[in-house]
Order: C-alpha cells, then sequence, then structure tokens
C-alpha cells in the first residue's frame, strides 16, 4: 500500500519512517513525502494511481489541505484515493468542511499512531 | 494813634483767622480776642478823647511787644511768624519815636523829620513783607493743591491698583479650576488610551490563540510521538543486544539519538510559542534586550498566518522570508517590536485576502506576503509587504493616526499602526516608512538604528 504524506513540517517525514519501520521494512507500506498541497498535486498527476491512501494536513501555507482534498475528489482521480486529514484543529467546522469535501477520515493532532494503524487495517 | 490801632485790629483778626485759635488753641484765642476788642475800644476812645492817648499808646505798645513775643518764642505761633517780621520796624520805630517824645519833646521835635522818615521806611517793609508774605503764600498753596493733586492720583492709582490685583486673582482663581479640570480630563484619556491599548493587546491577541494552538501543536505531535517511537527503539535495542547483534543495535542507539535531539528542539519550539504568547499578553516591560529579530518575525509572521487561518477557512496566502543572516541579534523591547511585526503582517494578510474576495471568480491572482530584514551600515530593516491592492492616496496621510481604520465597524480599533508608529519612533528611535501603489503593493519598513 502507497501511502503519500503531505504536510509542510518536514520532521514529519522521519517521525512516519520511524513510527511504521516495521511495516516499511517487510514492504507491507509504502511511504512518499509531499511539503505542501502543490508539490503533493504534482506527484498525484506524475504517478497517477500510485497512491492509495492520503494523510494531509489542513493548515499549510499556500494550497491548504482541504484545497488539495477537493482537487484530489472532485476533480482529479477516478477512483479517488482514500483521503484522512490531519490537522491541529479538532473543532467541529473543520471537520464539517473536510467530510462535505469528501474525507475519509479525520485526525487530530498530536496524531495517535496506534489508533492510525488500526484505521489503515481496515482500509487494507 | 489810629494806625497803630487798626493794624492791632488787623493783626489781631489775622492772627485768630490764620491759626484757628477758636479751635486749635481755645487759650490764646481768649487773648487774641481780648487783645481785639481792647484795640477796637482804644480805636474808638482815640477818636472821640484826645487825652487819652497816652495811656493807650503804651498798652498798644505793649500789645505789639507780646505779639512779636509769642511770635518768636512759641511754636503754634510760628506760621505767622513772617507777618510778625513784617511790623517789627513799624512797632519799633513808633515805640522809639514815642520813647523819645516822653523824654525829650524839643529832641523829639528837632529830629522828628527822621522819625516820620524812618516810619515810612518802616510802613514800606511792613507791605513790601506783606506782597512777599502772600506770594510764598500763594506759592505754597500751589505747592499743597498740587501735592493735594499727586495724593489724590497715588490714591486712584492705587485703587486701580487693588481692582487689578483683584480681577487678578479671580482670574488666577478661574485658571487654576481649569487646570485642574483640565488635568483631570487629561488623567481620564491617559486610562482611557491606556485601556484601549490594552484592548488593542488583547484584541491581537484573540487573533493569534488559535495560530498558537496550532503551533503547539505541531511540535507536541513531535514530543510524544518520537518519544514513544524511541520507547520502542530502546526495546529492541535491548532485544538485538540479548542476541549479540551489536551493529544493529548501534544503528538503533544513533536513531535513539537522532529521535532525541527532535523531541528537545520541538519542546524549545513549544517552550519558545508559549513564551511569545506570555511577553504578547504582559504589559511591556519597557527593557530592550538583545533579539534574533529573524526569529522574532519568523515567530509572528507563523502565528499571524496561522491565527487568519484558523479563523477564516478560505483564507489563503503564500508566505515568503527573506532574512538577511548578519542581522542577528540586536537591542529592542522584543514585546513591543514583535506587537509592531504582528501588526504589520495581520494588515498584509487582511490586504491580500480582501483583494482577493473582490477579484472576479476566475482571476488569477497569487496572494503573497514577504518579509524581509536587512543590514545597513547603522540600521536593520525589517518589511513586510503584501501585494493586495495598495492604500488610497486620499487616505495615506491618515493611516497613523489613532483610531483611522479602513476596516468595517467593529473590526478594526484604527490603534494598531498608531500604536506600531509610536513604538517603533518614540521607544527605539526608529522610523516607521510606508510605500504603496494602488492596485499593486504595500510595503512597510520598520527602520531601526544599531
Amino acid at each position: 500500500m502507497k501511502i503519500l504524506v503531505v504536510d509542510d513540517e518536514k520532521d514529519v517525514q522521519v517521525l512516519f519512517e520511524q513510527r511504521f519501520r516495521k511495516e516499511i521494512r517487510t514492504a507491507e507500506m509504502k511511504f512518499v513525502f509531499a511539503f505542501s498541497g502543490e508539490e503533493a498535486l504534482a506527484y498525484l498527476n506524475s504517478h497517477e494511481h500510485e497512491a492509495v491512501l492520503i494523510l494531509s494536513d489542513i493548515n499549510m501555507p499556500g494550497m491548504s489541505g482541504l484545497e488539495l482534498l477537493k482537487h484530489i475528489k472532485q476533480k482529479f482521480m477516478k477512483p479517488p484515493p482514500v483521503v484522512m486529514m490531519i490537522t491541529a484543529y479538532g473543532d467541529a467546522e473543520n471537520y464539517n468542511i473536510a467530510k462535505r469535501l469528501g474525507a475519509d477520515d479525520f485526525l487530530t493532532k498530536p496524531v495517535d499512531f496506534a489508533l492510525l494503524k488500526e484505521k489503515l487495517k481496515t482500509i487494507h | 494813634m489810629q494806625f497803630e490801632y487798626i493794624v492791632l485790629i488787623v493783626l489781631f483778626g489775622y492772627l485768630r483767622n490764620n491759626l484757628q485759635t477758636k479751635t486749635l488753641y481755645p487759650q490764646w484765642d481768649k487773648f487774641l480776642l481780648g487783645g481785639l476788642m481792647v484795640s477796637v475800644a482804644f480805636l474808638i476812645i482815640s477818636t472821640t478823647i484826645k487825652s487819652s492817648d497816652v495811656i493807650t499808646t503804651w498798652i498798644a505798645h505793649g500789645l505789639f511787644f507780646a505779639i512779636i513775643y509769642l511770635a518768636i518764642k512759641r511754636k503754634e505761633f510760628k506760621p505767622v511768624l513772617s507777618i510778625v517780621y513784617a511790623i517789627i520796624p513799624l512797632v519799633a520805630i513808633n515805640f522809639i519815636e514815642d520813647v523819645v517824645m516822653l523824654i525829650s519833646t524839643s529832641f523829639y521835635d528837632e529830629w522828628s523829620d527822621y522819625f516820620k522818615t524812618a516810619g515810612i521806611f518802616a510802613s514800606i517793609w511792613l507791605v513790601a513783607m506783606l506782597i512777599i508774605n502772600r506770594r510764598q503764600r500763594k506759592a505754597l498753596e500751589k505747592e499743597r493743591l498740587k501735592t493735594a493733586e499727586k495724593e489724590k492720583e497715588v490714591k486712584v492709582t492705587e485703587s486701580l491698583k487693588a481692582e487689578l490685583e483683584l480681577q487678578v486673582a479671580e482670574r488666577t482663581k478661574a485658571l487654576t479650576i481649569q487646570k485642574e479640570e483640565l488635568q483631570l480630563a487629561l488623567d481620564e484619556l491617559k486610562a482611557t488610551q491606556s485601556q484601549l491599548i490594552q484592548s488593542e493587546k488583547m484584541a491581537s491577541l484573540g487573533e493569534l490563540t488559535a495560530g498558537i494552538a496550532h503551533e503547539i501543536q505541531n511540535p507536541l505531535n513531535f514530543v510524544n510521538n518520537f518519544s514513544e517511537v524511541n520507547a520502542e527503539l530502546l526495546d529492541e535495542l535491548t532485544h538485538e543486544l540479548d542476541n549479540g547483534k551489536i551493529d544493529e543495535a548501534r544503528v538503533i542507539a544513533k536513531d535513539i539519538k537522532e529521535n532525541e535531539q527532535k523531541i528537545n528542539h520541538h519542546g524549545k519550539r513549544a517552550d519558545a510559542i508559549v513564551k511569545g504568547m506570555l511577553q504578547h499578553s504582559r504589559t511591556s516591560s519597557g527593557i530592550k534586550e538583545p533579539t534574533d529579530i529573524n526569529q522574532l518575525a519568523d515567530e509572528y509572521l507563523r502565528l499571524a498566518y496561522h491565527g487568519l487561518r484558523a479563523k477564516d477557512k478560505t483564507f489563503n496566502a503564500s508566505m515568503k522570508t527573506d532574512f538577511d543572516a548578519s542581522v542577528n541579534t540586536i537591542n529592542i523591547i522584543p514585546q513591543d517590536i514583535g506587537r509592531v511585526i504582528l501588526n504589520l503582517i495581520t494588515n498584509a494578510f487582511y490586504a491580500v485576502t480582501d483583494k482577493k474576495k473582490n477579484l472576479p471568480e476566475g482571476t488569477v491572482y497569487e496572494p503573497m506576503v514577504t518579509v524581509t530584514t536587512k543590514k545597513g551600515k547603522d540600521q536593520i530593516v525589517i518589511s513586510v509587504r503584501d501585494n493586495g491592492d495598495g492604500i488610497p492616496s486620499k487616505v495615506i496621510d491618515k493611516i497613523f493616526q489613532p483610531f483611522f481604520t479602513t476596516k468595517p465597524t467593529g473590526q478594526g480599533t484604527g490603534l494598531g499602526l498608531s500604536m506600531s508608529y509610536d513604538i517603533v519612533t518614540k521607544s527605539h528611535g526608529g522610523e516607521l516608512k510606508v510605500d504603496t501603489k494602488e492596485g499593486l503593493y504595500t510595503e512597510f519598513k520598520i527602520i531601526l538604528p544599531l
């Protein structure tokens, strides 16, 4: 399973690689990182249908996570990949917008990786 | 002899009148009145009975001498002394004439012409003295009148002065009351101003809160997760050591160390954010301290960005920073300059958002806010530039005035820029400049002396 992680925080890459090191080692999961919405779109354009899951931050400079979500779900690919939003804001408004735009799930920071792994298993 | 009696009568009358003895010296008045009456009686007698001449003549001489004596000796008779001097020759000659006549009639007859001449001279003396006396008295009277006039003038001046002083006192009192009222009003204004500053600060803090929440969750995300990862890695490390796989244990140990550094880094980051927030809400210490301008600008840029993002979900803008690494630290009041930077950045974001909102759908426009620092020879320039709609030239002169705002009612206090201006110019001796082109851009420059 190929997962695209989108966040403007560079350390997210190290964190995911450490958290999922067993899954990476067994090649159960493969991670790709993008540090902005634009970068994520560029990746998806050139690697269509590769990523099945996208984990995106909402608050990013430039294109926000919600805009990225809108692109992916409405204009981009058929069938669209699963998109999970990860944000520091657990407020209802963010949640509702994300859901309306077609987000498959919604997680808040700090990320509970045990919970995230559970959710990934169900997708698998 | 009648002439002498007339002189006596006139003299007594004159003395009484001139010296005002009736009121001032009653005891002398009796004498003068007596002398006057005696003289009148003598005049009547001498005109009716010729033989009585001898006795009355001597009594008349006595009266003359008495007057002369009194005028010379008594203090109270001093004012009439000059008149008395005038009659002395006449009295003396008359007296000598009578004495001579008494002793030897023949001798008198022989010298009578001389006596007559002397009498004429004495009479001339008397008249001359009287004229001089009169003149002197007139001059004195004039002088007295002048003095009286002057005194009157002085009195008028004094009363005017007193009146003026009264007016001055009244005015002073009124002014003092006015001054106190103004002082009170000023105090109230000052209190209101500090309240407004506080509410302005709280308003900007409110804008920040959401940004701070976001900014703090991100480092916390790393702190929590990396520490959990490290716990897992330590288990693995022990496991590898138990199996004697030293090289693999080394790799894991290296990962643990790297993660630990990340935990530390993000912990410090969260700490700095909280400190910044506290600093922002605190009353300015007013103390300048060495501050990393680049870090301060970066911190507030992020806070402002995330704050606006949290408030307005549609908000979107690109941030660009161009920091001059040679800037290093500079002595400033960090809370105050932080507030200025925050204010300028918030305004910039507001400007680009506003422009985007008003553009027709489909127009290509990339909202952009750029924060730049640059070190000059003796100054540091922090500039905040946006590609919003710019400031119209008709309001450009007003933007630093307190309470001036272009935002809708309730959205801006109109104090941000005026406070920023005061902070930069007054507390830091710097300059706050603005460069703008309508429809294109606005750039604020904070210029701080080194």
